[in-house]
């Protein structure tokens, strides 16, 4: 029933109309991703991580994360590391905002040490990855600002094509162009451009699946970069939704219980 | 600790088994200068070994965590030595948490040590900068509410500090005898120690305010004849009770550090505090490298009557983080002592090679330390280490 409100909603939307500016169109297009996104309160997923040099040697990560959605402002997760071995048991607590720094504290097991750390480092890799801190927190409309370019056929599904900028200025990136799947409204694929304006990485988003028949999530997002010939193969599985987390889960008795 | 005997004893019957994950690490250490006393070796080969099992049931309500640790050193006997690091079951509620069994605790924020972090004691034997740490025999009541995090520890049992043996070099001069240690407190090493500590996050600061009261984790070392007739040095343990604070803001790429605390005993009362910050440079010349900037002050009011090292002294480190495949990691550094000729020289690297190995080194230098210094016993004791562990 709230599958067809949504369509019905959706064909309401005036994406082609007249009077908006592409700006507008683009902002429009954004909140409808997030609007259809919202409600799925919190889950659990396990990621592992391919990462691949320009030699073709490979190393992987595995991770466990939890999310918790929370209202009127960013998710809150916990990303907890079982290998490399080395690093198992670290865990990184992140408290996303609509506007401003993320807060972040990192839990280290060898000296049971939990750590605020500086969170306007959103560029940098994640675990040596291609992926930086800022291409997987919680997406919010607020921390870009939008244009739509154009319709588009992708891998033969419709999509909109709309670039976006990001508000942060210790963002990465100037600028991301991002196809968006015109049914289900959900990322297809993420062109980044560095600093500089040149395209740094694209990322590819595979294998959608539905949970709870109403939450997209991509089983895998291929992460290239263009520039070192790097590659990250980030494999999503054992997704739950509602499994009843609160905000108890993600304090910083939790971040030192992780395992 | 009847409940807690019983629960390791059910161990066995849970269907479900637990898992086994840590390392195995090999170690070199060379000391570049001639040791201050011939018994002492110039270098040492050492292996040490840390399994840990994790076990959760109850919905992962209830865990229990062994991990015990072990070094086998080939020179100090005194560093061949076995601890349990933790034997720990904890029983997680909404909003609260119980542990009970021997633990490890870190309170702080600063790098250059880290001066209200009382619960454990210092494993010195294994490494001078006192990081590492004994196992401590605790029960840990935990609420975890909009106000903050309060933690409630009641402490049996007190661990000795563990001091390098007759062979061993970073000792001092004459050396430690654990054997003759005495306490001030009439139940000597059966005290239990009480600790409380509440920790909250508001916007960009963290704040923790903690009270200890039991006995000093840090002895006075008093020359004494032992049975042999030879001078050593005897720990002498006082009961105090200690207040403390720390703090840290962050702001954007700025970290401020402060710990400070009031510590008082029979014999005196002590106000000492280290403060200061990091700054991070965020991709260092359009690389992924992150290089931080630290310094840091150290102060303690008993000045050069202090018992302990840094009194008047700062530090100002640099740490490099790669975010390179293989976290390769350095962080360097000198103190230096404001009221005399001393520095300190440190270094500490790491790599990991493959998925499972691990590449370390550490260097260690005393320069100019004078003869009234607390370090100068051990500033003969100049070290590179090497070491190499397989995780599992």
């Amino acid at each position: 029933m709230k599958r067809l409100l949504l369509i019905a909603l959706c064909s309401l939307l005036p994406l082609t109309g007249n009077a908006m500016t592409p700006e507008e169109q683009g902002l429009e297009i954004a909140r409808e991703v997030d609007r259809r996104d919202t409600g799925f309160h919190d889950f659990k997923a396990t990621m592992t991580m391919l990462l691949r040099n320009k030699h073709g040697e490979e190393s992987l990560r595995h991770m466990r994360t939890k999310a918790l959605e929370v209202e009127n402002d960013g998710d809150k997760t916990l990303i907890i590391f079982d290998r490399p071995r080395d690093v198992k048991g670290t865990a990184l607590l992140s408290y996303s905002h609509q506007t401003g720094s993320d807060d972040q504290w990192l839990y280290l097991p060898a000296l049971k040490r939990v750590k605020r750390i500086a969170s306007r480092n959103k560029s940098g890799p994640f675990m040596g990855s291609e992926f930086a801190y800022e291409d997987l927190s919680s997406q919010e409309v607020e921390k870009y600002t939008y244009k739509y370019i154009r319709d588009e056929q992708l891998n033969g599904k419709d999509a909109l094509v709309q670039e976006r900028y990001p508000v942060d200025p210790n963002s990465g990136y100037t600028r991301q162009v991002v196809w968006i799947d015109k049914a289900e409204y959900i990322p297809l694929k993420i062109e980044f451009y560095d600093r500089k304006q040149s395209l740094l990485k694209t990322l590819e988003f595979k294998d959608y699946k539905q949970y709870l028949d109403r939450f997209w999530r991509a089983s895998e997002m291929f992460m290239q970069n263009h520039q070192t010939g790097k590659s990250t193969l980030l494999t999503w599985e054992d997704y739950h939704f509602r499994t009843g987390l609160k905000d108890s889960n993600f304090g910083k008795n939790s971040l030192k219980r992780a395992r | 600790m009847k409940h807690w005997i019983k629960a390791l004893c059910l161990i066995p019957s849970l269907a479900c088994a637990g898992e086994w994950t840590g390392y195995i690490e090999g170690q070199g250490r060379y000391f570049t200068q001639e040791a201050l006393n011939p018994a002492q070796s110039d270098s040492t080969l050492s292996l040490a070994f840390e399994p840990e099992y994790y076990h959760a049931w109850d919905d992962d309500r209830q865990s229990i965590v062994f991990r015990p640790f072990l070094r086998w050193d080939s020179q100090d006997n005194n560093r061949t030595h076995a601890d349990i690091r933790e034997l720990l079951w904890t029983h997680v509620g909404d909003e609260w948490e119980v542990q009970a069994g021997i633990g490890k605790v870190f309170w702080g924020v600063t790098e250059a040590r880290h001066l209200v972090d009382v619960i454990n004691q210092t494993d010195l034997v294994e490494n001078p900068d006192g990081e590492q740490k004994l196992g401590q025999p605790m029960l840990k009541l935990s609420f975890e509410r909009a106000w903050g995090v309060l933690d409630i520890y009641a402490l049996p049992g007190f661990r000795e500090r563990t001091f390098p043996g007759k062979e061993g070099r970073l000792r001092s001069h004459p050396r430690v005898d654990n054997d003759l240690a005495s306490y001030e407190s009439s139940a000597g090493n059966k005290r239990v120690d009480l600790a409380l500590r509440w920790s909250h996050s508001l916007g960009d600061w963290d704040i923790g305010l903690a009270h200890f009261y039991g006995t000093n984790r840090n002895p006075l070392l008093q020359p004494v004849l032992n049975s042999a007739n030879e001078i050593v040095l005897a720990p002498y343990y006082e009961l105090i009770h200690q207040t403390s604070l720390d703090l840290q803001a962050t702001k954007g790429d700025w970290l401020w550090k402060l710990e400070a605390l009031y510590s008082r005993s029979d014999r005196e009362d002590v106000f000492s505090y280290t403060g200061g910050f990091e700054y991070t440079f965020i991709g260092l010349g359009d690389s992924d490298m992150d290089l931080g900037v630290l310094a840091e002050y150290m102060y303690d009011e008993r000045g050069d009557n202090a018992p302990i090292a840094f009194e008047n002294d700062a530090f100002i480190g640099l740490r490099l983080t790669a975010n390179d495949e293989q976290s390769s990691e350095l962080l360097t550094g000198v103190i230096k002592d404001m009221d005399s000729s001393a520095w300190l020289y440190n270094l500490e690297a790491s790599r990991r090679i493959g998925d499972s190995w691990k590449a370390s080194a550490q260097i260690r230098l005393w320069i100019d330390v004078p003869e009234d210094d607390p370090l100068y016993t051990i500033s003969q004791d100049d070290y590179i280490e090497f070491n190499l562990a397989r995780y599992f």
